[in-house]
């Protein structure tokens, strides 16, 4: 069944907003409503933003009235370094709980589920293969809360799949993605003047582009492709070669013995180096990214040209950052635009919503209804003509 | 659901009510081959990170100077190793920093028709040791993962080495030289069954007499967290580099005629395995006793 109505969660997280801005040019999907404690964070066109506690209690009833068909649940935090743990747990264990439970249940109109995840879920280990396939576990239990919480919230969506046949449930377990806006540990890392390394490793990385993460998103959201999938680009690179592309020189200060601790030190420094990071930096992860490719996804770039994009990107940023005007979400001006009688042509809502052609349709329709049933009607005819067609 | 110490690495495999395995989309494995990512023509290393121009360089230098002056390698059966297509290597093991493993790839490199590169399995520990953890990968070495084996053999269709005594194979001592520890737990067999694709038994004569193990230092080994320590004639007195130091011992190499697996699901019969198992161990035996009989000397053959 393809997915009419949309729900967004986590609106104002970069993934939300990124989704909801690809699924507005779908002409397939009629609605896309967006839940978050937080505002927007990018411009959105016909998406419908609901402020929701961060325990998304109130989710089953905006579900059931908005009678939507698709959950796309993209609020995963998999990187500590940008909140707290405590609020990494409230988010990813009781956050995705209560959005399941919106969903569950044999009253739900709820058809088809979308999970990001990340290949965190993974871990990253002495004994790991080289390449990890969504067939796999992890080698050891998880050592960092991040970890814990994201084997958690799989779980529960495994159950949640499990008790809920009717539902197709995706799972996207995304690698490092890499991006010039995005506030991960590992772009901050990256955009060091040098590469830090632990001494004597060479770990493995594999990345995914932004966009690709974006497309990926859509693609599940928009086929039927239940099951579980990892995100990441063609290409396992090492870190020395990361470096190179970077055209940074590489800086094997961490030490082998007692990483923690200097880690942890570089933290107070301002050094973005999260403890899931650093099993990475030692052994490394790569995963199998054929089943995503068998399921009709084409990757735009592979984990190299993400890098030199991130290279490129990271040189310019800093001339065309003070130019850029942050977005900002304005209730009133939104409401405005979407709902008020007087918004006539405004070019961006009503082009994405309707083309000039099936407004001229929905006009010539409206004609022919109001002359067919004008005799026994009491509509108003001025009241008609002007509405607007919103959607 | 993560103590398991081994991932499993078919979805068959998925242990009972764990995790999302239940909703893996079905893909036959074929299928997945076609999607294999090529390599990039800018890269110099590969997915594995496998680096051709360390590996070259070891290649012209070290492992050309013992390969050709130091142990004068001399090779049978060369034409058993497959020339295209995945093949598993199985060859008995010694030696503290064991030279077997780079000789049989030189001299699949050097003597074979259709020069292939090899890759070798290694125990995982490696990874751990800082240092090794880098050139380890870039010669051409992985971990002894069954995940690893498989991908190799059967989607990338390479050729791969094991030494299936493993460790027990390289902590042995001089007084047990050339007789062959238990072959695991027959995982090898089980990998080529699952790829289909042929074991070929390799015997290396003169490895144990190069780097002859006089006992194991337990203490030090201890000390320094390795996985064994060795007293050869050169390590640990001379430092790291003595465990380069080997004695000038002549190497015979010989490949036996491939075993195929052609049926497939053949790896589901334990008891099939672990006679297989048996078989090639002895085969190998067998091979070793014959070729020391005829040899006439240790350093010169």
């Amino acid at each position: 069944m393809p997915s009419r109505r949309v729900l967004v969660t986590g609106l104002s997280t970069y993934w939300g907003g990124r989704l909801a801005q690809a699924l507005e040019t779908a002409p397939g999907i009629e609605a896309i409503i967006g839940v978050d404690n937080e505002e927007p964070t990018v411009e959105l066109q016909r998406t419908e933003y609901v402020k929701v506690g961060a325990q998304h209690a109130l989710l089953r009833r905006v579900v059931e009235a908005a009678e939507i068909d698709t959950v796309v649940d993209t609020r995963l935090v998999v990187d500590s370094s940008t909140t707290s743990s405590r609020k990494a747990h409230e988010n990813n264990v009781i956050g995705t709980m209560n959005i399941l439970a919106a969903c569950g249940g044999p009253s739900s109109g709820v058809r088809k589920l979308v999970f990001k995840s990340s290949t965190h879920y993974y871990g990253s280990e002495q004994d790991d293969p080289a390449f990890f396939d969504e067939s796999m576990g992890r080698s050891h239990p998880p050592r960092t809360s991040i970890e814990r919480d994201i084997l958690e919230a799989e779980a529960s969506v495994a159950e949640y799949a499990a008790r809920n046949p009717e539902v197709s449930v995706t799972v996207l377990r995304c690698a490092d993605i890499l991006g010039p806006d995005l506030p991960t540990a590992l772009v901050g890392l990256l955009a060091l003047p040098a590469v830090l390394m632990i001494l004597g490793f060479d770990p493995r990385f594999q990345f995914v582009q932004e966009d690709d993460v974006v497309h990926a998103l859509e693609h599940v959201t928009q086929r039927e492709t239940p099951g579980l999938y990892n995100v990441a680009a063609d290409g396992v690179l090492a870190l020395s070669e990361v470096a190179g592309l970077l055209s940074k020189p590489y800086l094997p200060i961490l030490p082998p013995l007692g990483t923690g601790l200097a880690a942890g030190i570089a933290r107070r420094l301002g050094v973005s180096l999260p403890p899931e990071m650093l099993g990475q930096l030692r052994f490394g992860r790569g995963v199998d990214n054929r089943r995503l490719k068998a399921a009709g996804f084409v990757y735009g770039c592979t984990s190299r040209e993400a890098v030199l994009a991130l290279g490129e990107r990271m040189r310019l940023h800093p001339l065309l950052r003070s130019d850029a005007e942050p977005y900002r979400y304005e209730r009133e001006v939104e409401e405005f635009l979407r709902w008020s009688p007087n918004v006539r042509s405004s070019g961006t809502k009503d082009a994405a919503a309707l083309t000039r052609e099936q407004v001229v349709e929905l006009r010539r329709l409206l004609d022919v209804y109001e002359r067919g049933t004008a005799p026994d009607s009491d509509v108003v005819p001025g009241d008609r003509s002007d509405r607007p067609v919103a959607p | 659901m993560a103590e398991s110490a081994r991932t499993p690495i078919s979805p068959r495999e998925q242990p009972d009510g764990v995790g999302p395995g239940a909703t893996l989309p079905a893909v036959r494995e074929a299928d997945l081959r076609e999607h294999l990512p090529g390599l990039e023509p800018e890269r110099q290393l590969t997915d594995w990170g496998r680096s051709e121009r360390v590996e070259g360089l070891m290649d012209r230098t070290l492992v050309d100077f013992f390969y050709r002056y130091w142990f004068r390698v001399e090779v049978e059966g060369i034409e058993n190793v497959p020339a295209a297509g995945g093949g598993l290597l199985v060859s008995n093991h010694s030696g503290a920093l064991p030279p077997d493993a780079a000789m049989i790839g030189k001299a699949i490199r050097e003597e074979h028709p259709h020069p292939r590169r090899l890759n070798i399995t290694v125990e995982h520990f490696f990874k751990g040791y800082p240092g090794f953890s880098m050139l380890i990968p870039k010669i051409g070495c992985v971990a002894a993962h069954p995940a690893n084996v498989q991908r190799l053999l059967y989607d990338e269709q390479e050729l791969v080495l094991v030494f299936p005594e493993g460790r027990k194979g390289t902590e042995k001592l001089y007084k047990d030289r050339y007789r062959l520890r238990r072959f695991g737990r027959g995982g090898f067999v089980e990998a080529a069954m699952r790829a289909q694709a042929p074991i070929v038994p390799v015997c290396v004569v003169g490895a144990e007499e190069a780097q002859p193990v006089f006992t194991q230092l337990n203490m030090l080994k201890k000390l320094t967290g390795l996985i064994y320590m060795p007293l050869t004639p050169t390590f640990p007195h001379l430092g790291p580099l003595g465990a380069l130091g080997y004695l000038p011992a002549k190497f015979r190499l010989r490949f036996l005629e491939p075993i195929h697996f052609e049926r497939a699901g053949m790896y589901e019969d334990k008891a099939l395995v672990q006679t297989t198992a048996h078989d090639v161990r002895s085969k190998i035996q067998e091979n070793l006793l014959e070729m020391i009989t005829k040899r006439r000397s240790v350093w010169f053959g």
